[in-house]
């Protein structure tokens, strides 16, 4: 008896989950008409692709999604670069900067963002950044690099000091034993953080609603809002597609890193 | 682009290498400083910098003399009903939104750790919100809610504008957030049940407790340090929510969704207020840290 319970709470946290999911998809299938019905069906009696070709039309999704996909590479490769001297030395040296960059990380979760981004859009305005690219991408680097950091490293701690120290033995210098022993073995450790930052670039919203205000310059969140507004039900088909479209980053990177959710990610000791 | 990053100087200097100074101290003030310029360039200056802007006059706009004005904004603040009537949103957004995610994840890692059959399916279905962009939670569920062509009139033969209703909106905002915030929750709820020794069950079953007191009185305890984690966590992440519910109602209908950064937002940009919604910010930053502080002393203090 317990069991069937069980199951009929599985069973209604599935639905919960799934069925806003489901209706995106089955938007995203449907023509006009269908869309146009006063009593929507679940299944599109005609399923179309056509929204997905319209979604392209209807906006400049596609100029909306190359400036998401520089801003988001830029981004995360800056952040990695200048994250990794940064991570190797916290994780080698304990020192005092190592508690000073987790609390910064906990604090900047607590500040409203309004409390920083005033000043920076300031900031960012005197140095003629504002509405650009460069300047989202200088916004984002900052914002994604105190957790890079931490998760860098976690995964320096992981490869054992002995193996560097081993390297010199052998008459390694120092440079050569990190490029040679700790590079290949922090490798998926970068990798993870580098598809971490550019998901946390591709998905951002608030800081470029802020900065970009042309929509010439627009990344696809903000293009994707702009397609709401006071819209007619015909529009929703190609809205849905473009939705579905802009989250395959995102499904691509979770896929990847599922296994690794579960007990590394959260736990903060990410092992390579 | 680089150039970008590192041109200007930052405003602290490390010191430079005196005599005394270890070559490893050196080596990791060189190591560092990449990381460290951006992150005192664009977050720290600017956070001090907004707590200095909370006591101007300062106007978004280049033409303006900004002058110090002491707490006028503060008092400005208190006075001011519309920040009273989106405090109080946010106050019933934050607070119901941690609770009942908290409960509905708590309900669905305690199912997944159970191994039933097709939880592998709930279990990849509970990521999949962490997953995706907050911008298109946001339009999924609005197309969820759609009068006419949306699902849930459907479903239940109604014909509500759910986002557009006075007293609906709030409630249909806070689905989505919970829609939202779950996977994290469970996420780290599971693991932290996964982490709780297999002997302590079956000493409580030799004792004869049942599953609610094996429940109550072993895994809740056990899980206490993870629930208060993630319990704050989540609080100060729907406090300072923005994205979401600007995709989804933009504050509307009336101000009913109108979240404090929505209010921010709208002074510090709409409005050109910088001084008087840098103080919003900061006045909800301490209102977050007491809540925070009063929440961490009372479970450590009953933890003992």
């Amino acid at each position: 008896m317990r069991r069937v319970w069980q199951y009929v709470a599985l069973v209604a946290y599935v639905v919960f989950l799934a069925f806003p999911l489901l209706w995106l998809l089955s938007t995203a299938l449907k023509t006009p008409q269908e869309m146009a019905l006063t009593d929507p069906t679940w299944i599109p009696r005609e399923p179309t692709l056509a929204n997905f070709g319209d979604a392209f039309g209807e906006q400049d999704l596609v100029g909306a999604s190359v400036r998401s996909l520089v801003v988001a590479l830029f981004a995360s490769v800056i952040t990695v670069a200048i994250s990794l001297p940064a991570a190797y030395a916290m994780a080698r040296h304990r020192s005092l900067i190592n508690k000073i960059a987790i609390g910064w990380v906990l604090v900047s979760q607590v500040f409203p963002f309004i409390l920083i981004i005033i000043p920076l859009f300031m900031i960012l305005r005197d140095l003629d950044l504002v509405n650009t690219l460069p300047g989202l991408v200088v916004v984002h680097v900052t914002f994604t690099l105190p957790f890079a950091l931490w998760m860098l490293q976690g995964y320096v701690r992981a490869v054992p000091r002995e193996l560097e120290e081993a390297a010199s033995v052998d008459g390694a210098g120092r440079l050569r034993s990190i490029v040679s022993v700790v590079a290949p073995l922090l490798a998926p450790g970068v990798v993870a953080t580098l598809l971490f930052s550019f998901i946390s670039s591709w998905n951002e919203f608030m800081f470029a609603l802020v900065i970009l205000q042309d929509p010439e310059v627009m990344t696809l969140p903000l293009t994707l809002v702009r397609f709401t507004g006071p819209e007619g039900v015909a529009r929703l088909g190609p809205l849905a597609a473009a939705s579905l479209m802009a989250t395959i980053p995102s499904l691509i990177f979770f896929a990847i890193i599922q296994r690794r959710l579960k007990s590394g990610l959260m736990a903060g000791a990410v092992k390579g | 682009m680089t150039a970008t990053v590192t041109r200007p100087a930052p405003p602290r200097k490390p010191r430079p290498a005196r005599r005394g100074i270890s070559r490893e101290t050196r080596e990791l003030w060189v190591l560092m400083l990449p990381a460290m310029v951006p992150v005192l360039l664009f977050s720290v200056g600017p956070l001090l910098y907004g707590i200095g802007l909370a006591f101007t006059d300062a106007r978004n706009t280049r033409v303006h003399e900004t002058e110090f004005v002491g707490l006028e904004n503060f008092t400005r603040l208190l006075g001011d009903e519309d920040f009273w009537a989106s405090f109080q949103i946010g106050a019933i957004w934050s607070v119901s939104v941690t609770v009942l995610q908290f409960l509905a994840a708590l309900g669905l890692a305690l199912l997944l750790n159970e191994k039933l059959r097709f939880s592998g399916l709930a279990r990849v279905l509970s990521v999949v919100p962490w997953a995706m962009p907050p911008v298109v939670i946001g339009l999924m569920w609005k197309l969820v809610y759609h009068p006419d062509a949306g699902v849930l009139n459907g479903l239940l033969g109604t014909d509500i504008n759910w986002l557009a209703d006075f007293s609906l909106a709030l409630p249909a905002i806070i689905v989505v957030g919970i829609w939202a915030g779950m996977p994290q929750t469970t996420v780290v709820l599971l693991a932290g049940l996964q982490n709780v020794p297999k002997e302590l069950y079956e000493a409580g079953a030799m004792d004869g407790a049942g599953t609610w007191r094996r429940f109550w009185n072993i895994t809740l305890p056990q899980l206490r340090p993870v629930i208060v984690a993630i319990t704050s966590l989540d609080f100060v992440w729907n406090i300072n929510q923005f994205g979401l519910v600007y995709v989804l109602t933009q504050g509307g209908p009336g101000g009913r969704t109108r979240l404090p950064m929505l209010f921010a937002y709208e002074e510090a940009f709409r409005y050109r207020m910088a001084g008087y919604a840098s103080m919003l910010g900061l006045a909800m930053a301490i209102v977050v840290l007491a809540v925070l502080g009063l929440y961490l002393w009372r479970q450590m203090r009953e933890a003992k």
